[in-house]
Formats: C-alpha cells, sequence, structure tokens
C-alpha cells in the first residue's frame, strides 16, 4: 500500500462516525505507512531488489563501473566482519559493549562512499561503515568500548566527529558546522562543502534533531540529514516515534526528504550523492530515510526477543545488503570466485588483526584523568593530578619495600 | 588555535563613565572587531539589541552573519554554536534570562564541556555563553534565578561573574578569547550602575578574584550582584567603626581562594554572600575549602547569607529572599560573637 493512501481514507458509511473522525487513518492504516511493509512505500527509491537485479529509477539512477561494484562488495563485507568481531570481543567479555551494525551496512557504505574528503560527518554510535569510509581504522573504534579511551581519532583531520551517544546532539552541531561552511563561503559550486549527520528512528523524536531541522532550514545550511530507520528504538517500534513516514517531515521544515532502499548500496549512494551535491551547490538541506532494518540487538546488553517477532527478522533476512549485490556480481559475471574468496581471505585477515588489536590495547595511565580537560588547565586540576599521582605512588614505594599486599 | 591577544588598543579612547550594560557592548564589539572569527548569536541580539539591549547597534555595524538572530531555541543556540567552534568559529551566545538556560543544559554538559576532554585536546570549544542573571527586579518566575553553581559543578566548563563595568568590559573580552567555555554570569539588576572606564588601563587576569575594600575586622566575598551589596554594608559597618574586607570571587570555576585565604588568615572570619541557594553551591565550596586551609585561623564558622533552598519566590517575596546590607551585616554579627 502507498503511503499516501492512508492520508485520504475511504469515507465512512453513513452509519460511521462523523467526518472529522473518519478522516483519521485507522491504526493498520498508519502501521503499513510506516514500517516493513515489503517495499518500505510506493516513494521508496531502489536501484538493487532484493534478489539482485538492477533497476533503473527516473531521478536517482547512477553509473556504477564494475570495479565501483566489487569495491562497494568488499566494503560491507569487511565492515560486517569487523562488526561481528566487536561483538564476539564483547562475548568473550574483551569489550564492555558494542553496538552492532549487522544489516545496515548498505546504508552506511553508501552513505559513505558518497562522501568527498572535503565533506564532514557526524556519526551516532553505530556509524562503523561510515567510519570505514571516512579512513577511521575498526581499531580506533575500540577503545570507546573497551573504556580505553572516548574516541581516538582527530575529528578535524579525518572529516568525522567523535561517536555522539546521547541522541540527536550531533543533529545540532553539525548544522552549526554546515552553517561554518555556508559563512566561510564554501556553498555554491559543485566543488563545495557538505556536512552529512548520522542518527536513528528513535532520535527523530528528540528535540534536538527537531531544531537542527528548523535551523538549517533558515539559515540553508548545507547538512545532509541521514536517518537510518531501522525500525526499532531499542525496543520502542517506529510507531511509536511517529505517525508519518519519517522523509515527510522534511516537507514540514521547507526542504526535500526521500525514502531510500537502506538495504540497497547503490541506491543509498545515488540519492546521497545527489543530497551532497544540492548542498554544494547551496540547495540543501535534505533529509534521507533509509529505510532499513536492525538484524542484530541495539547493544550487547540488549535482549531483542523480549519484544520481536522471529519471523519479522527472517523476512528482512530476505533482503540483507551484501547477498542482493552478491547474486547481482555473480549474475552478471562481474566478479569471479577468485574475487569473493579474496574478499573473505581480507575479511579474516581485518578480523584477526581487530582481535590481536584489542587484547594488545595498553590500559590508560592514571594522568591521562587530568589531561586535555581545559585547553587552559586550572589550579586545582594540576593540584589533584599531583596529589593522585602521589597517592599512587605510595603502592608502588610498599611494593619495593618488599611487602606482598 | 588562540584569538589575536588583548593588545591592540581598542577604538574606544580615553576615561568615561559608562553602565555595565553599556560595558559589555563595547566589551563585544571590540572582540568582533578584533576577531572575524567571533560571531554573537541568540534570540532577538540583532535588531532588537537582545532585550537588555546588550547587543545594540551590533547587527548593523557587523552583518546578519557576525550577528545572528536565531530561532527561539537554547538548544539549538549551544549546539549549533558547539558546530560552528569545531567549524573555527567563536560564538558567543546570549541566553536572554537565567531559567531559559535548561533547555540548553544537556548541551551544555552533554557535548560543550566534553569535547576537549574526550577528543584529547584535538577539539578547542571557544565558547562564551552569556548569561544575565539574579533577581531584584520585580520579575515573573524563570527571570530571576542564579544557576551558576550547576554549571560550576561540571568539569570542563568555566564559570565567571562580573560584577562593575570595567570587569564587564574586560572579562567578557577575556572570556571570547579564552580557549575553553566560558559562562560568564552579567548581574542583570545591576545592568544600569555607572563606574569609570578607562579602556586604555590594562586589565587584571580572567581567573581571579579580587580585595576590592579592605578591611581587618571580617572578609566579606560574594561575586556578581552581592559585591554592591556587600560594598554598602561595608561602608555602613565602617560608620559603626568596623571595617570590612570585601572580596569579589569573579570566577567560580576555577575558583581563585588565595586571596580568600589570605584574607581569612589576618581576619580570622568569613562572611559568603550570594544569592543562590546555599545547598550544595558555589558558597558551600568555599567554606569547605577555607575550612581546610585555614582552620588555625579561623575565630569562628564560616558564615553565610544567601538564597534559601527553595525555588524563586514570587517577586513580592524576593526582597525576604535576597541577602540585602542588613542580612549581610546580621552575618558579619553572628560571625564576631563567637
Amino acid at each position: 500500500m502507498s503511503p499516501e493512501q492512508w492520508t485520504r481514507p475511504e469515507a465512512e458509511g453513513a452509519d460511521g462516525p462523523p467526518a472529522a473522525i473518519a478522516a483519521k487513518p485507522t491504526r493498520e492504516q498508519v502501521i503499513a505507512g510506516l514500517r516493513a511493509t515489503s517495499e518500505g512505500g510506493a516513494d521508496l527509491v531502489q536501484l538493487l531488489t532484493p534478489e539482485g537485479q538492477r533497476v533503473t529509477h527516473p531521478d536517482f539512477d547512477i553509473g556504477v563501473s564494475d570495479a565501483q561494484l566489487r569495491d562497494l562488495y568488499r566494503d560491507m563485507v569487511l565492515v560486517r566482519r569487523a562488526d561481528r568481531e566487536g561483538n564476539a570481543l564483547q562475548r568473550q567479555g574483551q569489550l564492555g559493549i558494542w553496538v552492532p551494525l549487522l544489516g545496515q551496512e548498505a546504508a552506511q557504505i553508501g552513505a559513505g562512499r558518497a562522501m568527498q574528503p572535503q565533506d564532514m560527518a557526524f556519526p551516532s554510535y553505530r556509524e562503523h561503515g561510515v567510519a570505514w569510509c571516512r579512513g577511521i581504522d575498526p581499531t580506533e573504534l575500540l577503545g570507546i568500548f573497551r573504556g580505553t579511551d572516548h574516541g581516538s581519532w582527530d575529528p578535524n583531520s579525518m572529516r568525522f566527529h567523535l561517536y555522539t551517544i546521547v541522541i540527536g546532539n550531533q543533529c545540532l552541531n553539525a548544522t552549526g558546522y554546515a552553517m561554518g561552511q555556508r559563512f566561510d563561503g564554501k556553498v555554491g559550486d559543485p566543488n563545495g562543502e557538505a556536512t552529512m549527520v548520522f542518527f536513528g528512528d528513535g532520535a527523530t523524536s528528540q528535540g534536538d534533531v527537531h531544531e537542527a531541522m528548523v535551523w538549517s532550514a533558515v539559515y540553508d545550511a548545507p547538512v545532509v540529514f541521514f536517518c537510518q530507520n531501522n525500525q526499532w528504538a531499542i525496543s520502542e517500534p517506529i510507531e511509536r516515534q511517529t505517525r508519518v513516514p519519517l522523509y515527510r517531515r522534511a516537507s514540514g521544515y521547507g526542504f526535500p526528504g526521500i525514502r531510500v532502499d537502506g538495504n540497497d548500496v547503490l541506491a543509498s549512494l545515488a540519492v546521497t550523492k545527489w543530497a551532497l551535491d544540492e548542498c554544494r551547490q547551496g540547495n540543501g538541506p535534505v533529509l534521507i530515510e533509509a529505510f532499513t532494518y536492525r538484524m542484530d540487538a541495539h547493544t550487547t546488553s540488549d535482549d531483542p526477543t523480549r519484544y520481536r517477532l522471529a519471523d519479522e527478522q527472517e523476512a528482512w533476512k530476505l533482503k540483507d545488503p551484501i547477498e542482493r549485490l552478491r547474486v547481482h556480481l555473480v549474475r552478471e559475471q562481474i566478479a569471479d570466485q577468485g574475487f569473493f574468496d579474496g574478499v573473505d581471505a581480507g575479511a579474516d585477515e581485518l578480523a584477526a588483526r581487530l582481535r590481536d588489536f584489542c587484547f594488545n590495547m595498553p590500559e590508560p595511565p592514571p594522568e591521562r584523568m587530568f589531561s586535555e580537560v581545559y585547553a587552559e588547565d586550572t589550579r586545582q586540576l594540576a593540584a589533584q593530578r599531583e596529589d593522585y599521582l602521589k597517592y599512587l605512588a605510595g603502592f608502588a614505594d610498599d611494593a619495593m619495600a618488599g611487602g606482598v599486599r | 588555535m588562540a584569538a589575536p591577544a588583548l593588545e591592540r588598543p581598542t577604538t574606544t579612547a580615553g576615561a568615561q563613565t559608562i553602565t555595565i550594560a553599556k560595558a559589555l557592548n563595547m566589551g563585544l564589539r571590540a572582540s568582533l572587531e578584533r576577531d572575524p572569527k567571533v560571531l554573537v548569536m541568540g534570540e532577538d541580539v540583532g535588531k532588537l539589541g537582545g532585550v537588555f539591549r546588550i547587543t545594540d547597534g551590533l547587527q548593523k555595524d557587523f552583518g546578519e552573519h557576525r550577528v545572528l538572530d536565531t530561532p527561539l531555541a537554547e538548544s539549538g543556540i549551544i549546539g549549533t554554536a558547539i558546530g560552528l567552534a569545531i567549524r573555527g568559529y567563536r560564538p558567543v551566545c546570549e541566553i536572554q534570562f537565567d531559567g531559559f538556560i535548561f533547555p540548553g543544559f544537556d548541551q551544555i554538559v552533554s557535548q560543550l564541556a566534553k569535547l576537549h576532554f574526550r577528543s584529547q585536546g584535538k577539539l578547542k570549544m571557544p565558547v562564551v555563553v552569556r548569561v544575565p542573571f539574579g533577581g531584584g527586579i520585580g520579575a515573573v518566575e524563570h527571570h530571576s534565578e542564579s544557576p551558576e553553581s550547576l554549571f560550576a559543578h561540571v568539569g570542563g566548563l568555566k564559570v565567571v561573574s562580573c560584577s562593575n563595568p570595567v570587569d564587564a568590559y574586560w572579562m567578557l573580552q577575556q572570556a571570547i578569547e579564552c580557549d575553553d567555555p566560558v559562562l560568564f554570569f552579567e548581574p542583570k539588576r545591576r545592568y544600569y550602575e555607572k563606574a569609570e572606564l578607562d579602556p586604555g588601563t590594562p586589565p587584571v587576569p580572567l581567573f581571579t578574584s579580587r580585595v576590592v575594600r579592605a578591611g581587618s575586622a571580617v572578609t566579606v566575598a560574594a561575586y556578581g550582584p552581592m559585591v554592591r551589596t556587600c560594598l554598602d554594608a561595608a561602608t555602613a559597618a565602617a560608620e559603626d567603626g568596623l571595617e570590612l574586607e570585601v572580596i569579589d570571587l569573579r570566577t567560580l570555576s576555577p575558583l581563585d581562594l588565595d586571596p580568600v585565604f589570605d584574607s581569612v588568615r589576618r581576619t580570622g572570619r568569613l562572611v559568603l554572600v550570594s544569592e543562590a541557594p546555599g545547598e550544595a553551591s558555589v558558597t558551600s565550596e568555599i567554606a569547605t575549602r577555607v575550612q581546610q586551609e585555614c582552620f588555625y585561623s579561623l575565630e569562628a564558622p564560616v558564615l553565610r547569607a544567601t538564597g534559601f533552598d527553595t525555588p524563586y519566590p514570587p517577586s513580592k517575596l524576593e526582597e525576604g529572599y535576597l541577602p540585602d546590607l542588613d542580612r549581610v551585616l546580621d552575618a558579619v554579627d553572628r560571625s564576631l560573637t563567637y
């Protein structure tokens, strides 16, 4: 059923409720428009079907070379493998928590590969695939989840902000950054700069996301809002967040909103590339709703069997982003077995490297607690550091004196 | 990425008698002139010049991209300022009234305070949040609050408060130059009190407190709007032959307590004064530190005259809520009874 339909429901009969009430969609109509329809609705942009069939779209078609297709496949496989290794490391007690991205590889690789080096990305905390595209090595993500740092990369040079855990905060930070790009005169030509911010369907209920869309509209900020609607905010389903498909909200702020098949890496790439170009040229902002599904738990602390049915997950397995591209590559003879074996070997190597790195990560020294709290240190903090280190040194003296504690 | 230092003479030459409001306006103007990366942003700060006219005329002279009339949402003001700071700007946000800072509280404590630490110094957060604060103007609720202790409690933030036109002029420029986020609390009920400002006289450092009246009987320390109250109390006490030493704290985080310790070692007595509720506040922190540092010098317990531990009352009751000259002198008298 098209999402259009539920805004204009059939008129009730003479015995039915008054027109004002009758005009309201039924609960079933609302839910059908929001979630897990087989195709994501009539407006869904798709270039590669779940069966691996290449299809065209009048507005968002894209030319992709065979080599690019193979690269996109490799990206998705490696990122999935890194994600699964993160999950396994948590299960082995090596990480305190992991945030799985399983099922969202196409949305993230499509969006990430659409970005240019001069663009800036503001992630939430599940954007391991986008991080990959920005050149952040997956080992750099481990410290956050092992508890050795809050993100070790340089956000400015990588043009990838630190993971943001408070839901929706990063949307305003991204909008401010994009305003700066505009004030700096970096908008208005095909080589201009753009910003993309990543958030989930749950975040759309946050005031900060709403405010970011207001701000970006009134300041014409070159920002792409990339919402990964993975259908669930921990245990809360999408219909607990909204009564309209999320991409439609954009019209209320005065900019375009597009729903793309988030399990289709080509469509995600094409739509995001278009949206970033719009921003570069000064026609932003744009909202993209990547219609996808979180195949694993919200985090390793979560238990999705308590709130969702297995058959829903089974249905989404048939739309797996990697499998459909694999089928396409095979069917069109774009890749042979040697290629697939090579990619798998690369994934094994990456997983082994992650594991080794994780096992050998040094604990941060205690003085790290006090370092870089301020650009200009304070006397109080310097005194606290000195006292604490002296206190710790006292234990070292005991140990050197031969006492076994 | 530090801003150019405060060496250049400002455009305003010669001493003049001005209000705190005008001094803040001049300070903003000087900063906007000195550094093209400085932005002023907030609700009504453009054409209107702010509800207190602190930003009067700035948009006209610096344009809509330097002085931004923003949509009406405090989280949006702070959250976009953070993004602008990452981009290399130095935003100065105006929160219209103290009680309205809470919608922006999340961005201040979750992001602004922590990004330098989280990034291990790779991200600088040179953002100033200006907050007209405190009561005594007969306003409706949410327009008279003193939330400064909440921010002093948060690691990663710096908190200051000015009490006179000279400090208003310099401290605001210094805060804008600082690479750390600074909460800048302005005593709104003193906005229109005047003093002489000579921009040619060099400023005292931002994160320092200062003795503003010397005395030997009792030390009285305050900040922002209560400094004037304490000076008036000292004048009244002097008529009775009692010399109070008055300290303007100026910086609440980090605290600069050396002048307080020195003073207490001489007088043996300390009265702390603030409009904010006393419980779990800046004044309770100072009392703790003074008893740690000056235990053997104290002749009396540290006493306080503060707002009560209640929500700010309806304005017909604020005269009783806010410490005044008499409550300060009463605390001084109690200190002297030990």
